[in-house]
């Protein structure tokens, strides 16, 4: 219970600190402090696959982008000054809203009776059979059979979403290959010299 | 809680001697293949040099540049010794007579969580090279995050055979399911995969293109001196010594001994294997000059990423059919 609120402070201390950092490299170790104190708390609930897999996948691989992308964009140290009316009033009134239904809810959960078991007779699957919540079998299970058409949907959403982002972002010319792009450049090349002496 | 205290400890202590060896042996290995002595003035057969590299270290002036975001470049050497020993807090390395594992935690997950804490390794690098302030060590540190993500892809996937044949993530596990027979022999293109991501993920050579001395002065750490280069340094060879244990216990057999020679207890054969891998990364830098960037990136992409995928599925193949 001790080692709960500990996590807790960090949580929010951190989730603070990366929304109100000036520098952008630090918004991004302290989400790391968050994502790893998150990972802890899965840890405190026996959601030993799930703590790593938070571990692997936001602090590895997507937080990692966020690094590079500052380290290759701001290679600069200079910090991002930020003004007040840089807030929006509509965000922060629902997040203020979100705040009050939070608490709320936690109040209600902590009044409620007794916590049942989650899901050992749901019919949602497998997930908490056995009182081994987020263990890797169960997650299989879960993932591979009960529960295989919304992952491959969520699956889909993302190619999409990656599709998306390339055609909105990237480079639209068509595509040339190296061998004859070097050849055009070449000639473009020659030309302009040749331009260039008369 | 204390038994753990008293047991992660020792554990510290023997991983900073073994790195603190490993260095004098890769000198005096680097001198052999070069027909020259090695370092041999410091104590007999040059056996204190460990002690007086790391006097000299503690002693040497502390420089931060100007240029450099200061709690980030003090952050980054902290962050890489801290994953770097993190590891040996599941590493078992060997077994009771009840099957109970030598280790600080047996976490069931174990496998998985040394993916992890290695994935989390690359921060001190990239930070490191970042915080700098200075180009050199912004290019080593870039080049060393690609590096690192696209390699540890094939490695995963270089696990996940040995977990299939296994049908356990727990390491423990994973030794005593190769009582028989080492999983170097049915995952042979998996050890191959491995071994060469494993170099790969500690920047060494023929991967050391994060520190390339030739092109980039000395990489993601050319601006750190003292003891924080010293942290940069130690943790590059406990975690040549953790992929060594990895290589162990996933392909080697762990502590399990070969061809019945159970005269050893199994400690002693596990530090045999971890000895041999960790002889043939020395001599790999003997060996090898270093790849071409471009090339290294090709490489990991386009020729391990489709042969640890193809292994992976025929491993699939092989142990759904039986």
């Amino acid at each position: 219970m001790i080692a709960f609120w500990i996590i807790a402070a960090v949580l929010i201390v951190s989730a603070l600190w990366t929304v109100t950092a000036r520098k952008p490299i630090y918004s991004v170790v302290s989400l790391l402090l968050n994502f790893a104190a998150l990972a802890t708390t899965y840890l405190i609930l026996h959601a030993e696959f799930l703590a790593v897999m938070q571990i692997i996948v936001y602090s590895g691989a997507i937080l990692m982008l966020f690094v590079f992308v500052i380290a290759l964009l701001n290679s600069g140290i200079a910090a991002v000054v930020l003004g007040r009316d840089r807030v929006p009033v509509a965000p922060a009134a629902a997040a203020a809203l979100a705040a009050v239904a939070f608490v709320a809810t936690a109040i209600a959960a902590a009044h409620a009776p007794a916590i049942a078991p989650i899901a050992t007779h749901s019919p949602l699957g497998a997930v908490g059979r056995g009182n081994v919540f987020g263990s890797i079998g169960d997650f299989g299970q879960a993932l591979f059979l009960s529960r295989l058409l919304p992952f491959e949907i969520t699956a889909l959403i993302l190619m999409v979403a990656v599709v998306g982002v390339v055609l909105l972002a990237g480079d639209l010319t068509p595509y040339v290959p190296t061998r004859r792009r070097a050849e055009q450049t070449r000639r473009a090349l020659r030309e302009a010299i040749l331009r260039e002496g008369k | 809680m204390l038994i753990v205290l008293v047991k992660s400890a020792v554990l510290l202590l023997v991983v900073i001697t073994t790195f603190a060896y490993a260095m004098l042996f890769e000198r005096k290995i680097l001198g052999w293949m070069q027909l020259r002595p090695g370092p041999n003035r410091v104590g007999p057969w040059g056996l204190l040099q460990p002690a007086a590299d790391a006097a000299k270290l503690i002693l040497k002036e502390d420089l931060t540049p100007k240029t450099a975001d200061p709690l980030i470049y003090r952050l980054a050497p902290f962050i890489s010794l801290l994953t770097a020993f993190a590891v040996y807090a599941i590493v078992p390395f060997g077994a009771n007579g009840d099957g109970s594992p030598w280790a600080i935690g047996d976490v069931n997950a174990g496998i998985l969580f040394l993916m992890a804490i290695s994935s989390i390794g690359v921060y001190g690098i990239s930070l490191g090279g970042w915080a700098s302030g200075s180009k050199f060590p912004l290019l080593g540190a870039v080049r060393g995050t690609a590096q690192m993500i696209s390699y540890e892809l094939s490695m995963s996937l270089s696990f996940v055979g040995v977990l299939m044949l296994a049908g356990t993530t727990s390491l423990t596990g994973i030794v005593n399911a190769q009582e028989r027979m080492w999983f170097l022999i049915p995952q042979a293109l998996g050890f191959i995969i491995y071994v060469i991501t494993a170099v790969a993920e500690t920047n060494r050579t023929p991967f050391d293109l994060v520190e390339a001395e030739t092109e980039l002065v000395g990489g993601f750490h050319t601006e750190y001196s003292g003891l924080r280069f010293g942290s940069f340094f130690i943790a590059e060879y406990v975690n040549m010594l953790t992929v060594s244990c990895i290589a162990t216990l996933l392909f080697m057999g762990g502590w399990n001994a070969p061809f019945g020679l159970t005269m050893l207890p199994g400690v002693a054969w596990f530090v045999l294997k971890v000895g041999a891998f960790m002889f043939f990364y020395m001599w790999l830098r003997a060996t090898l000059p270093r790849f071409r960037y471009d090339r290294l990136m090709t490489f990991g992409w386009k020729v391990l990423l489709p042969i640890a995928t193809l292994n992976l599925v025929a491993t699939a193949a092989w142990v759904a059919l039986h």
